[in-house]
């Protein structure tokens, strides 16, 4: 499988990344590159196993369903680029 | 009198117990060893308050008459992936740029309340994603190693925790923390002639760590002897509720365990590590390494890994692909960097604030990682990678039937020079041929120093052990430490 420049301005949109026109054909090759040597995972034969989960077998543990911690607003809002009234702060999102 | 900053983390430990000296003349000692050595840009942030803070404690407490904390005298630097409160964490990334943490990772608590102190955050590969430490937002570590041919070429000093390898063999901090996702413990140790281990997945809390990938993700420790890496990956492990793939063990006394006594184990010899083109220094370093376990008293077997060829770009889908899901959290809104161009919208900022936060390296990873996992690639690439997975670490389950633990060089070469391999992405990800296939089977691994090159630039051999064996991992390489007998340091440039 390979990418085009348009499935790579794809890929950027679904990852939110802006790039410029020149960056989307700079990085066809690039990927390209990379998904060609991955490439190689097809020869496996995995017709008999399951796709690995957990590296080491263990069970999700489940915790008392009580509050550990709160109150904090003020700790969560501290490193925010635009904190106001207590809440993040983003450009208008509804016109 | 030996000068402090050449003293181990156990001759620390011991000697602040001993009276010999202060924890302030330590920590003293190593915090002009850190502002004497900029050269190396090994250092993102200094933090030498913290360190004489935590050694005035040792001392009042020692004074009082207290019974000493595993660490107490000991000043330690912290890769920059560690959130630490009120001190500035990034990843080595402008996308982090100016966050201070409102709380302290679980491992950097765990080594704060054993009475340790800290030197300052070390720069690293951007998001730990490198093996050269050239992806820095803050430029690149330079190794304290130079090539004996008289050219002064600055060096590698591999990654991604590049800062905590050239810190601890340049003797500016006796030991660091390091994380491994597919090597950056164990490869930059062997780059710069230090020890590194990372333990079994789950062994040391991820909680606080900035992820990477989440699945391979483990701290450990980076010190310059086997025995040091034991006093620190005690202090580092335990339980902790708060990281849901956590290990609930007890954290074993490993360093008390410690044993060079090989007899009764035997050690495999993975025959498909012999890959092409590995240097004849490298290939006879092993076959040094396999006699030194035997002279230790170990029974040397030769193994198979079948899907060894296969466990790097099985790495490169996985990797990615987590990485590309954990890295969504950078969105401009709660921390970090926000761009915000004239007139934009919400998705616009999300767009323009990852573009300019992100470095190359970083924005190409979470690129592969969302095409793979995108819609109608998901099963050719990820799950067929997780089923390749399964089957690398089916392949050491069989080997465990043969062999207690596995000897492997650490990487395929020694350290390059920046910029020979920063063009191409996939020679830069071969250097971790070797450390890869452990990591995607969660197994513990370490890096000990055996020898030296033409080139008088260091080279190591690898242990792999089974899950929760750190023990035998240790042992074998305090084995190989001890008949290495490796004192070289790098003549002091900078």
């Amino acid at each position: 499988m390979s990418v085009d420049t348009a499935t790579v301005r794809k890929v950027a949109g679904l990852a939110r990344i802006a790039i410029s026109d020149g960056e989307a054909e700079a990085l066809v090759p690039e990927l390209n590159n990379i998904l060609g040597w991955i490439e190689q995972l097809q020869e496996v034969d995995t017709s008999s196993v399951e796709p690995m989960t957990a590296v080491i077998p263990s069970q999700l543990r489940l915790r008392d369903d009580l509050v550990t911690e709160g109150d904090i607003r003020d700790q969560v809002l501290a490193n925010a680029p635009q904190a106001e009234h207590g809440f993040f702060a983003v450009p208008k999102v509804i016109e | 009198m030996t000068a402090l900053t050449d003293l181990t983390v156990a001759e620390l430990r011991d000697g602040f117990r001993a009276g010999d000296f202060s924890a302030r003349e330590a920590a003293e000692a190593f915090n002009g060893a850190v502002a004497s050595a900029k050269g190396l840009n090994a250092f993102i942030v200094e933090t030498p308050e913290h360190a004489l803070a935590a050694a005035d404690a040792a001392d009042k407490a020692r004074a009082a008459g207290e019974a000493a904390k595993p660490l107490a005298g000991v000043p330690l630097a912290i890769k920059d992936l560690f959130c630490t409160k009120g001190v500035q964490t990034t990843a080595a990334s402008h996308i982090l740029g100016g966050f201070k943490p409102v709380y302290e990772s679980t491992i950097t608590a765990k080594l704060w309340d054993a009475g340790a102190g800290m030197l300052g955050k070390l720069n690293m590969d951007q998001f730990a994603m490198g093996s050269s430490n050239e992806t820095s937002a803050f430029g690149n570590v330079i190794s304290p190693w130079r090539r004996s041919d008289g050219g002064n070429a600055p060096l590698a000093p591999g990654g991604s925790s590049g800062g905590s390898s050239a810190a601890v063999a340049a003797r500016i901090a006796p030991a660091a923390t390091g994380t491994d996702t597919g090597g950056s413990i164990r490869q930059p140790a062997a780059f710069t002639g230090i020890c590194g281990i990372k333990p079994t997945y789950g062994r040391c809390s991820r909680w606080g760590v900035v992820a990477f990938a989440s699945s391979l993700d483990q701290a450990g420790p980076m010190a310059r002897t086997v025995k040091d890496c034991a006093i620190m990956l005690e202090a580092m492990s335990g339980f902790d509720p708060k990281d849901a793939t956590s290990l609930d063990m007890p954290v074993p006394a490993w360093e008390a365990g410690l044993s060079a006594d090989l007899k009764g184990k035997r050690i495999g010899i993975p025959k498909e590590y012999r890959v092409d083109n590995m240097p004849a220094e490298i290939d006879a370093l092993w076959r040094q390494g396999i006699e030194w376990v035997k002279d230790a008293g170990a029974e040397v077997v030769e193994v198979s890994l079948p899907h060894t060829k296969y466990a790097l770009p099985a790495y490169y889908i996985i990797a990615p692909a987590e990485a590309s899901s954990n890295l969504a959290r950078y969105d401009g809104v709660r921390y970090g960097l926000r761009e915000l161009p004239e007139g934009a919208g919400l998705q616009d900022m999300y767009a323009a604030t990852r573009a300019a936060g992100f470095g190359k390296e970083v924005k190409r990873r979470i690129l592969i990682g969302t095409y793979v996992l995108s819609a109608g690639f998901y099963d050719a690439y990820y799950n067929q990678a997780q089923k390749v997975r399964a089957l690398i670490a089916r392949d050491f389950d069989n080997a465990w039937e043969q062999c207690d633990l596995l000897l492997t060089p650490t990487a395929p070469s020694a350290a390059f020079a920046l910029g020979e391999k920063s063009a191409d992405p996939i020679a830069m990800y071969l250097n971790d041929v070797f450390t890869v296939p452990s990591s995607l089977a969660g197994l513990p691994a370490m890096s000990v120093p055996a020898g030296l090159d033409g080139q008088g630039l260091p080279l190591g051999l690898q242990v792999i052990g089974k899950a929760f064996d750190e023990q035998g991992v240790l042992n074998a390489g305090l084995a190989l430490e001890q008949r290495a007998g490796f004192m070289r340091r790098p003549e002091r440039w900078w």
